[in-house]
């Protein structure tokens, strides 16, 4: 997984609350049995029309945000199914940042097992960004793991809240299941005690 | 129990779970969490046996471990032998060849027992009482109807507990759900989840655990808290639970691998400690009354846009803030007019199934609706068991033929049409009354449109032809 520190980059404004799983990556990409490749139809049915012509008016296919690394989105992001596939297709597109009011439980989880970072910030300061985002390209937000801050391109600055573990391994970029691994012992002890105290399981 | 850190203290059923189940607590609170049953479908599992492989790791307990495809299967006969799309028989055959080389539990769509995962594992007696269980499905929060604590995972999760049988979990908060007292006539399990979504909100559980409390959850049998819990996610919380009661217990005796003799004995025994303590703490409590729930049904293209079957459609002014934009785009993907009588929606299809309502009494309460009566005009309907042996179960007392008699089409068993990843899929346009869980955008098919509701009430709008209020339909002392 590659480590994140410091990301300066477009942010792309998408105000619409509630941006499900489904519209991320719709299930006909699901399909595939690789995690690579899937960013072509990241937002696929927003994207493209009934014959995979771009409806222009979508904010990622407006040359302003087309290289966007941040998203800046309406509450309760991500919600609906646990498909690591939407993590997958962001990664793929490029987008290493979401900022919202809210996400979604599972899919806010699959965030930090691909390397990207989900800010939860308030209202107001959601309203700031989103602001910052709709300059476009030529104005870009700095997100900053390391003094959790995010700063807008006319350089206002906002503190954000991240579980210490949770950035410390994104920090690193460091895989759970090696780490888990080097917890087996503990494991064993566990396996061990439960087949005398629920050895139904 | 290890990781407990205050015995004694009033606990929540939640926490009596989660502590019996920690292996490792670091001192920030981030806990190494025991999974006692890991169930796999075809969709969410190739990238994960694709990490053990490249990485030389094994599936450390394949006994706790149950794969069965499920999203991808046709739901048509002939589908033994072939699947027509290329990629979802990859899938499937990918399923097929982790399952044997890894050694898990297995079962293929040539096994009766084959369905839909979350119908499988309590109808095989894996999920039991007080258990851990995760799949790569956020609709794992079905399990919880058990007094299970169960979740959805993703694909590198489902990597790590096929790894290391455990998760990286921070506790979640508790929340407190309570229906009480008695349900009206017409009204069912699915009319109490989806009102709790229309009260909370989709964003409404984020955080939390709910545990569903109350006469009216009491009352209902295990299917239907099955129901319920089902839909926990959509409300946003992380697993839905109801405590384990004779009900539970009666359910789970006998079945395959459900504990036997003395160690049923000794499980019973623990199980019966699991229930909330009085005076534990609730960081959020809802109550409801069960005579105030309606049967409802969906308008929108999120869960939370739920309103009684009696109301109008709503005007995206009704909301606030983000809202406002999100029920216009709603209304404007749903082809509804403001104002309109929700009872007078035409609709094109009916779906019967999913694992929020594909159980035998979810079947048995539709054909009730139906017996003696025919889809109208120009209405398709689909039923899908959610499992070969509900299949089996519903021939067996004759279902199949209410429901083809009333020009139901009667498939195999499959996810199916709730989320198309198979060729069941509505039409550009197409309207459809559906027992399943989501209504978001292009689920059932590139701009189809979707209104959730019980299995009665998509019965009854299927007669119709239109979205109806089942109990108009019913005789004066009939209860469902």
């Amino acid at each position: 997984m590659d480590k994140f520190t410091t990301l300066t980059g477009i942010a792309a404004p998408m105000p619409l609350v509630n941006i499900d799983t489904d519209m991320i990556i719709p299930k006909q990409f699901l399909k595939t049995i690789h995690r690579s490749g899937l960013g072509k139809n990241l937002f696929d049915e927003m994207r493209y029309d009934q014959n995979g012509a771009e409806i222009a008016d979508f904010v990622l296919n407006q040359p302003a945000w087309r290289e966007s690394q941040i998203i800046v989105a309406g509450d309760n992001f991500g919600c609906g199914s646990s498909r690591e596939h939407a993590p997958w297709a962001l990664l793929d597109f490029g987008i290493r940042c979401v900022i919202s009011t809210s996400f979604a439980d599972i899919f806010y989880n699959n965030c930090f097992k691909n390397g990207i970072l989900p800010i939860v910030m308030p209202q107001e300061v959601v309203d700031v960004l989103m602001d910052d985002a709709r300059k476009g390209a030529n104005a870009r937000m700095t997100v900053d793991l390391e003094n959790l801050t995010v700063t807008t391109s006319d350089g206002q600055s906002f503190p954000f809240e991240l579980d210490p573990f949770r950035r410390h391994c994104l920090l690193n970029g460091l895989d759970d299941i090696g780490q888990t691994m080097e917890k087996s012992a503990a494991i064993d002890t566990f396996e061990t005690q439960m087949a005398q105290s629920r050895p139904w399981v | 129990m290890t990781g407990n850190t205050n015995a004694g203290a009033p606990r929540t059923l939640y926490d009596k779970i989660f502590d019996a189940h920690v292996v490792d607590r670091q001192e920030d609170g981030t806990c190494l969490l025991y999974i006692d049953r890991h169930l796999v479908h075809e969709v969410t599992s190739p990238q994960a046996f694709e990490g053990l492989r490249m990485t030389g790791r094994k599936v450390r307990a394949p006994e706790r471990t149950i794969a069965v495809p499920d999203h991808n299967v046709p739901t048509t006969a002939g589908r033994e032998s072939h699947i027509d799309n290329l990629e979802s028989r990859i899938q499937v055959e990918e399923l097929d060849r982790n399952a044997r080389e890894f050694g898990v539990h297995y079962y293929p769509v040539t096994d009766i027992r084959q369905g839909i995962v979350h119908i499988v594992g309590p109808e095989q007696g894996w999920t039991l009482p007080g258990m851990t269980v995760v799949c790569g499905d956020s609709h794992t929060a079905t399990h919880g109807a058990f007094g299970a604590l169960a979740h959805g995972i993703g694909t590198s999760e489902v990597e790590h507990v096929l790894a290391t049988q455990t998760l990286i979990q921070k506790k979640s908060k508790n929340m407190k759900v309570e229906i009480t007292g008695k349900l009206r006539p017409g009204v069912t399990a699915k009319d109490i989840t989806l009102a709790v979504i229309g009260k909370t909100g989709t964003a409404g559980g984020t955080g939390y655990v709910i545990e569903y409390c109350g006469e009216a959850i009491r009352d209902l049998s295990m299917e239907g808290r099955m129901t319920v819990c089902n839909m926990a996610i959509e409300g946003g919380a992380r697993a839905g639970l109801i405590a384990p009661d004779e009900k539970t217990f009666e359910y789970c005796k006998g079945r395959p691998h459900a504990p036997k003799g003395a160690a049923w004995e000794a499980a019973l025994t623990w199980w019966k400690t699991l229930f909330t303590d009085e005076g534990a703490h609730f960081d959020k409590v809802v109550t409801i009354r069960g005579e105030d729930i309606a049967p409802v049904v969906t308008w929108g293209t999120s869960p939370e846009d739920v309103l009684p079957i009696t109301a109008n459609v709503p005007a995206p002014e009704d909301f606030q803030g983000g809202k406002v934009e999100a029920a216009r785009r709603s209304l404007d993907y749903m082809g509804l007019e403001p104002g309109t009588p929700l009872n007078q929606i035409r609709i094109d299809a009916v779906f019967i199934g999913s694992c929020t309502n594909g159980r035998i009494e979810d079947l048995r309460a539709a054909a009730e609706i139906l017996r003696g009566r025919h889809l109208a005009e120009g209405v398709r309907g689909m039923v899908v068991p959610g499992s070969g042996l509900v299949r089996h179960q519903a021939e067996e007392e004759g279902l199949d033929r209410i429901f083809t008699d009333a020009g139901f089409e009667w498939r195999l068993a499959g996810c199916s049409m709730c989320l198309g990843m198979n060729p069941d899929q509505l039409a550009p346009g197409e309207r459809c009354a559906a027992t399943s869980n989501r209504n978001f955008e292009g689920r059932m098919g590139y701009k189809g449109r979707t209104h959730l509701m019980s299995p009665v009430m998509a019965a009854a709008a299927g007669i119709k032809g239109h979205l109806t209020d089942v109990r108009e339909m019913m005789a004066p002392a009939e209860t469902v």
